[in-house]
C-alpha cells in the first residue's frame, strides 16, 4: 500500500506517516518512509511517502503510484494529485492555507479545486473535528482515523499505533479526535 | 528486535554498536540526526562543534588517542573541513575515524549539488554508502572495522534520501572496544615535509591494497540475472534500479571508492550491454573509463542534476514514459514563520533601499517575496567577506551595502569576516541576527547561546564583547521586534565610518512555545496593503481587507507598528 501524506510545514504531518510505520511494524510489514526536513519544513508545501507491503525497495513513491492520498490542506491535494493511481483514493482536509504568492497578491487562491480533483477524492473538515476534540493541532488525527475505515484496516491496531507514537498527556484529546474521523 | 529508524539514526546507532567514543559535528541537514541522535547514548562523548573543520580536527585528536570516533556534516561542510581531511589521510588514524558526510540531490535543503565522492578521491579517503537504514548501521560498523585495518578514515557516503528515509533494522547490542593507548609517533603524525613524503606512500599502497581487496568484500555484489542488461550502481539508487529493472543484472557497490576493477570488468564482460547509474557527477564511469573498462554507459543516458527515481530510470532505459498531468496552481514556497524575529531585519533594509548580502540559515528567506532583501548568497560565513568587497569595488557600496549572518553562523565562520574587515580600513555595517540556536537545522544549540548539545549550561560566547575586542568600533544590540530602533540604529550605522555590527537579538519565535490569542484587523483598515509587505504568513489580503490568521499569530506586534491606521489590535486587549 503506497500512501502520499501531503500537507504545509508545521501540520503535522510527519507525525501521521510516523504512526503508519509503527503500524506496519506492529503487523510484521516491511514499511519505507520518505520524510522532507530542513528548509521546506518553514511553511512550504511538505510531501511524505509511505510503503506499506512484504518487500518494499524504493522510499519513493513515483507519479502515478499511490493507492491514497491524505491531504492536510486543500490546495496540497491539488498539487500532488497527479501522485494518484487511476484507482486510487484522495482524502482530503477542507483547510485552506493561503501561500505566500497569494499572500501577495501575485495570484490567486483557486476556487475550482474541488472539480479539479481526482473523482475518487473525499473532503473532511478535519480541523473543526480535531477542535471539537480539544485541539485543532490533532487534525492529523482525525485523518488518521478516517484513513483507518476508508482502507478498511483495524481500528484497534491502528489506534494502538497512534497512542504509541504520541506523548501520554495527549493521548485524550487524539484519541476523540481518530474516533470522529473514524466515524467521518 | 526491529525498529523503524531513520537513516541517520540508523548510523548512529551503528556507530554506537560498534563501541563509538567520541562523536561530533556542526548541523547541516540532512546529517543533523545522526549527532543528535548519538547526544542521547551516554558512552558516547558528544558534542556540537562550532564548525565542520573544528570537528573534524577533534575527531583526528580523539581517534590518535585511541577513541573510536565519528564526525557528522553536510555536503557542504566538508569543503570547509577537507583541510584537516586531506592530511588525516597521509597520518591515518589510531582508533577507528568516521567521517560521515550527507549529500543532498535535488538540493532540498543546500545550496549547490556537489558530489562527496570527487573530494573524498581527491582526499585519496576510502567510501562507502549504504542503500537503505539497515546499511546505514550495519556500514557505520564496518567503517570503524576498514578504518582500523588499513589505518585510513573512512567516509560514509548518504544522501538526503538514505539520511532522511525511514525502514526496518535489526538492533543488536553495543559492543564495547577499549580506548587503545595513544603512542608518541612523531613521523606518522607529524605532518611536515621529511615525513608527510614517507607517508604519501603509505597512501599509495594503502590505497592499492584496498582497490585489491575490495574485490572481496561483502558490501559488493553481483545479482546475477538477465545477462541483456547490467546495471552498476550504489546507494539509494540501487532501491530505484531494483523496481524499475527487476530483471537486470546489477552489480551493487557498497564501496564506492576505491573501486573493485577486477570484479567490475567481469560482470561487464557478461552483460550485453552496462550502464553505471549514478546521481550527481560521473565518477563511478569515470574511473571505470580510466581504468580500462571502456564498454559502460552512464552520464550520455543520465544527467548530473538531481535525485534519480524509478519512473526516470524506466523511461530512461525502457523508453516507458509516466502520463501525467501536474496542475497548474500557486506554488507555496518555504517563508519566514510568523513572529520570526529576522522580518523586521528584512523589512526595514526593503524599505531604506539597502542592498543585503546574506548568508547561509532560515534567514536566507530573507530573499523571497515580497522582502526580496537579500542579494548574494553563497556559502557560511561568506556575507562579510562580500561587503567588504563591494566596497572594495566601489567605496560608496558601504553606505548602502550591509552584510546579514545568523548567531550559529557567524561563529561558524563570520568571526575571521570581522577580522578581515577591521584589519582592511573596512566601513561595512554587519547585522548579527542572533536568535539564540541554529534555527533551519531544527534548533540546535550553539557557543552563543550558553546550552552544550545535553542543553547543560555552558560558557557562552557574549557576540557583543567579541566584536568589540577584535576592534570593531560601533558594536550596538536591537530588540528586532523594536522597528523604530531598527530603522535608527541601521541608518546610524550604515553612516559611520569604521567597521560597525548591530546584534539583533530575539529568540526564534519557535523556541518560545506560548500560546496566542492573536491579533485581530477593525474596520478601520483602508486597504493600503502596508500589512502585506511584512510577508507574514498569518496576514493575508481580500476585497475586505487584511485577515490575521489567529492559529499562526504570535502577537510579534509588527503589523500594528506598521499599520497607519490602528486597524490592528490585539484580540482581549
Amino acid at each position: 500500500m503506497d500512501i502520499l501524506i501531503t500537507g504545509v510545514g508545521g501540520q503535522g504531518t510527519l507525525l501521521a506517516s510516523r504512526v503508519l510505520g509503527k503500524y506496519a511494524l506492529d503487523n510484521n510489514l516491511d514499511c519505507k518512509l520518505s520524510e522532507v526536513h530542513g528548509m521546506s519544513q518553514r511553511g512550504g508545501s511538505v510531501i511524505t511517502f509511505v510503503r506499506i507491503g512484504d518487500n518494499i525497495a524504493s522510499p519513493l513513491i513515483e507519479e502515478g503510484g499511490a493507492d491514497i492520498i491524505l491531504a492536510f490542506e486543500k490546495l496540497e491535494a491539488l498539487r500532488y494529485a497527479h501522485y494518484l493511481k487511476k484507482d486510487g483514493f484522495l482524502l482530503y482536509s477542507s483547510q485552506e492555507i493561503m501561500p505566500m504568492p497569494v499572500v501577495t497578491g501575485a495570484c490567486a487562491y483557486p476556487t475550482d479545486i474541488e472539480e479539479r480533483l481526482p473523482k475518487n477524492s473525499k473532503a473532511i473538515d478535519a480541523l473543526a473535528l480535531a477542535e471539537q476534540a480539544g485541539s485543532a493541532k490533532a487534525a492529523n488525527s482525525v485523518i488518521l482515523g478516517a484513513f483507518t475505515k476508508i482502507m478498511n484496516l483495524s481500528y484497534d491496531k491502528m489506534k494502538a499505533a497512534l497512542m504509541g507514537s504520541i506523548p501520554q498527556k495527549l493521548a485524550d484529546i487524539n484519541d476523540k479526535a481518530f474516533d470522529l474521523g473514524y466515524n467521518f | 528486535m526491529k525498529k523503524m529508524l531513520l537513516g541517520d539514526f540508523a548510523i548512529a546507532r551503528g556507530a554506537y554498536e560498534a563501541g563509538v567514543h567520541v562523536a561530533t559535528a556542526y548541523p547541516g541537514t540532512p546529517s543533523t540526526e545522526i549527532t543528535e541522535e548519538l547526544s542521547r547514548y551516554p558512552e558516547v562523548n558528544s558534542e556540537w562543534a562550532p564548525n565542520e573543520k573544528v570537528a573534524m580536527e577533534v575527531a583526528i585528536g580523539s581517534s590518535l588517542h585511541g577513541a573510536r570516533t565519528i564526525v557528522g556534516m553536510k555536503h557542504v561542510g566538508l569543503n570547509v573541513a577537507a583541510d584537516p581531511l586531506f592530511t588525516v589521510a597521509y597520518t591515518g588514524v589510531n582508533a577507528g575515524l568516521v567521517v560521515c558526510v550527507a549529500d543532498d540531490p535535488s538540493m532540498f535543503s543546500s545550496q549547490n549539488e556537489q558530489d562527496t565522492r570527487l573530494i573524498a578521491r581527491a582526499a585519496n579517503v576510502p567510501v562507502i554508502e549504504p542503500s537503505n537504514s539497515q546499511e546505514c548501521k550495519d556500514f557505520a560498523a564496518l567503517a570503524f572495522e576498514i578504518s582500523e585495518k588499513y589505518d585510513t578514515p573512512v567516509i560514509l557516503r548518504v544522501t538526503t534520501r538514505v539520511a532522511h528515509s525511514q525502514s526496518l533494522v535489526e538492533i543488536g547490542e553495543r559492543k564495547e572496544v577499549a580506548v587503545k593507548p595513544y603512542v608518541k609517533d612523531i613521523a606518522k603524525y607529524v605532518m611536515m615535509p621529511a615525513n608527510a613524503k614517507k607517508r604519501h606512500i603509505v597512501v599509495e599502497e594503502r590505497l592499492k591494497k584496498l582497490t585489491a581487496d575490495s574485490n572481496t568484500f561483502d558490501i559488493n555484489r553481483v545479482e546475477m540475472k538477465d545477462t541483456e542488461l547490467g546495471i552498476i550502481c550504489a546507494g539509494g539508487v540501487y532501491n530505484y534500479v531494483k523496481e524499475a529493472l527487476p530483471n537486470a543484472s546489477v552489480l551493487k557497490l557498497g564501496m564506492v571508492y576505491p573501486l573493485p576493477y577486477d570484479m567490475i570488468k567481469k560482470f561487464v564482460a557478461g552483460v550485453k550491454r552496462c550502464i553505471v547509474i549514478e546521481e550527481l557527477e560521473g565518477h563511478i564511469e569515470g574511473l571505470l573509463k580510466a581504468n580500462g573498462i571502456a564498454n559502460v554507459e552512464g552520464k550520455n543516458v543520465f544527467g548530473i542534476q538531481g535525485e534519480f527515481s524509478v519512473n526516470l530510470i524506466k523511461e530512461k532505459i525502457l523508453g516507458q514514459k509516466t502520463e501525467y498531468t501536474v496542475a497548474d496552481i500557486p506554488a507555496r514556497p518555504p517563508v519566514l514563520c510568523a513572529g520570526c524575529p529576522h522580518r523586521s531585519v528584512f523589512y526595514t533594509l526593503n524599505k531604506l533601499k539597502v542592498s543585503v548580502m546574506g548568508d547561509i540559515g532560515c534567514y536566507t528567506l530573507g530573499a523571497v517575496p515580497p522582502l526580496c532583501a537579500i542579494e548574494a548568497t553563497v556559502c557560511m560565513g561568506a556575507s562579510i567577506g562580500m561587503a567588504v568587497g563591494a566596497e572594495k569595488a566601489d567605496p560608496a557600496f558601504a553606505r548602502n551595502t550591509v552584510a546579514v549572518i545568523g548567531d550559529s553562523t557567524f561563529i561558524h565562520s563570520g568571526l575571521t569576516g570581522i577580522v578581515e574587515a577591521v584589519y582592511n580600513h573596512s566601513n561595512v555595517t554587519v547585522i548579527i541576527l542572533d536568535n539564540r540556536t541554529t534555527g533551519m537545522t531544527g534548533h540546535q544549540n550553539n557557543p552563543a547561546n550558553g546550552k552544550d548539545i545535553h542543553n547543560n549550561p555552558t560558557y557562552e560566547v557574549d557576540l557583543e564583547k567579541v566584536c568589540l575586542s577584535l576592534g570593531v568600533p560601533s558594536v550596538s544590540v536591537v530588540d528586532p521586534y523594536d522597528l523604530v530602533a531598527m530603522e535608527k540604529t541601521i541608518k546610524e550605522e550604515l553612516s559611520k565610518d569604521g567597521v560597525s555590527v548591530i546584534i539583533s537579538k530575539r529568540p526564534c519565535v519557535l523556541l518560545t512555545k506560548a500560546l496566542y490569542k492573536g491579533f485581530l484587523v477593525t474596520d478601520k483598515c483602508k486597504k493600503c496593503r502596508a500589512c502585506m509587505k511584512l510577508g507574514c504568513p498569518a496576514i493575508s489580503f481580500s476585497e475586505n481587507g487584511a485577515k490575521i490568521d489567529t492559529s499562526l499569530c504570535t502577537e510579534c506586534g509588527l503589523c500594528q507598528k506598521v499599520c497607519k491606521f490602528g486597524a490592528i489590535e490585539k484580540i482581549g486587549g
